[in-house]
């Protein structure tokens, strides 16, 4: 589903990800590990499409409507509630049956309580998870997860896994994680950059 | 067609709705065209000409529409909420039609307010000028949309928007001073609406290649 020949990435001089080879097959789950400015973000950016690569070529088989991106920020307005930010991005991708669709996902993320608060007032922890309703909303085929236990307390933690248990039967996801050996028991690859 | 307009339609609703609960932009707006308008009615000799006097309405309406256009993307940017948006599967050009909707409202909003202001401190508004402004605002919105989602991108945005904009509104200044004032309006009336044809097309084109790279 993406292939990666000598993919890299440059910011002007800065090298923010060295040539690297990859492949990430349909119903794959690849873990993408290194330390803190390996180019985890960069990498998952450019399989998004959110960058294109300065050097190497990446093929990644999925439209947009088909793929779910679960980035460092929640990617939601502060000033709208749960509701109206995922009614937002649910209109956009054309999602049938939206309201149950939101409703389901609120439940089964806890955030169905807050529902009607703005997110400006939700902790970090809450906009984790909210990002992860926004992320799953229109039951993407390939999933791009950076850091989606990121803030997250021990329940959610336990919820994502489960998710995550879930996902990988179907779906095609790539995530990068600081931890990921607790990835380990759902991944059929895993890719460490320098 | 249809659900181009209707995800155009949910992008200005959204920021209509932003701006009714945060009200950062066109309170700003308002106070700014009036402080702008009530500084030249002290500043200009009670004897200055019509002339003199229209030229400074359409230099309080492009730096109010400046002000507005500079937060058009403060939400996105702050909130990194434009990622979400280009990765939708929707026409990119809809975030531009939507910010070019809302951002007119708010244009329009405070014109309705300095225009009889104007009227007040100054001189009386023809049709001609209505007609000049309802087509500036136009342009100025479709073009300062565009500019400002490239200045959201850069990191000397409050200096890279006014700079990138400025220059590519002097035709529509052109046109709306010269609609105001010429006793030939229609031409410049008409300058201005082939101003909106052409930067309407170039502005919806080009939004794509603005927010993605």
């Amino acid at each position: 589903m993406i292939k990666g020949r000598g993919v890299a990435r440059r910011f002007g001089d800065k090298r923010a990800l060295e040539p690297v080879d990859f492949e990430l097959h349909r119903g794959g789950f690849l873990v993408v590990t290194g330390p803190n400015g390996s180019g985890k973000t960069t990498l998952l950016r450019l399989c998004a499409g959110l960058l294109i690569p300065t050097s190497g070529e990446l093929e990644v088989n999925a439209t947009r409507g088909q793929l779910g991106y679960l980035a460092h920020d929640p990617l939601v307005y502060r000033e709208l509630t749960a509701i109206e930010n995922l009614d937002l991005y649910g209109r956009l991708y054309r999602v049938s049956e939206r309201r149950e669709r939101i409703g389901m996902l609120l439940e089964r993320f806890g955030l169905w309580e807050a529902r009607s608060e703005r997110t400006g007032a939700y902790s970090r922890g809450m906009l984790q998870r909210l990002a992860l309703c926004r992320t799953l909303l229109h039951d993407p085929e390939l999933l791009i997860l950076d850091e989606p236990a990121n803030a997250l307390d021990a329940a959610g933690e336990e919820l994502l896994e489960r998710e995550l248990d879930d996902l990988r039967r179907e779906r095609t996801l790539l995530v990068a994680s600081h931890a990921p050996e607790r990835l380990d028991r759902f991944a059929t690859g895993r890719l460490a950059l320098a | 067609m249809r659900q181009y307009l209707a995800d155009a339609g949910a992008l200005a609703r959204k920021d209509l709705l932003l701006e009714w609960r945060a009200r950062d932009t066109l309170p700003a707006m308002l106070l700014f065209v009036i402080s702008v308008l009530v500084v030249f009615h002290f500043a200009l000799p009670q004897n200055a000409s019509e002339r003199a006097s229209l030229g400074l309405l359409w230099v309080a309406i492009l730096f109010t529409a400046l002000l507005g256009l500079g937060r058009a993307f403060v939400a996105e940017r702050e909130q990194g909420v434009l990622d979400g948006l280009v990765l939708a599967p929707s026409d990119r050009s809809t975030i531009w039609v939507g910010k070019v909707i809302s951002t007119l409202a708010f244009l329009v909003a405070s014109e309705l307010v300095a225009l009889p202001a104007f009227a007040l401190f100054f001189t009386s508004i023809d049709a001609s000028t209505i007609a000049g402004v309802a087509l500036a605002d136009v342009g100025i919105c479709a073009v300062g949309t565009v500019v400002a989602a490239m200045a959201a991108a850069g990191r000397a945005r409050e200096l890279l928007l006014p700079l990138l904009f400025l220059p590519l509104a002097i035709p529509i200044v052109v046109g709306g001073v010269g609609a105001s004032l010429s006793a030939s309006s229609g031409k410049y009336l008409g300058f201005l609406a082939l101003y909106d044809a052409i930067f309407v097309l170039v502005a919806w084109a080009a939004f794509e290649y603005v927010v993605t790279e």
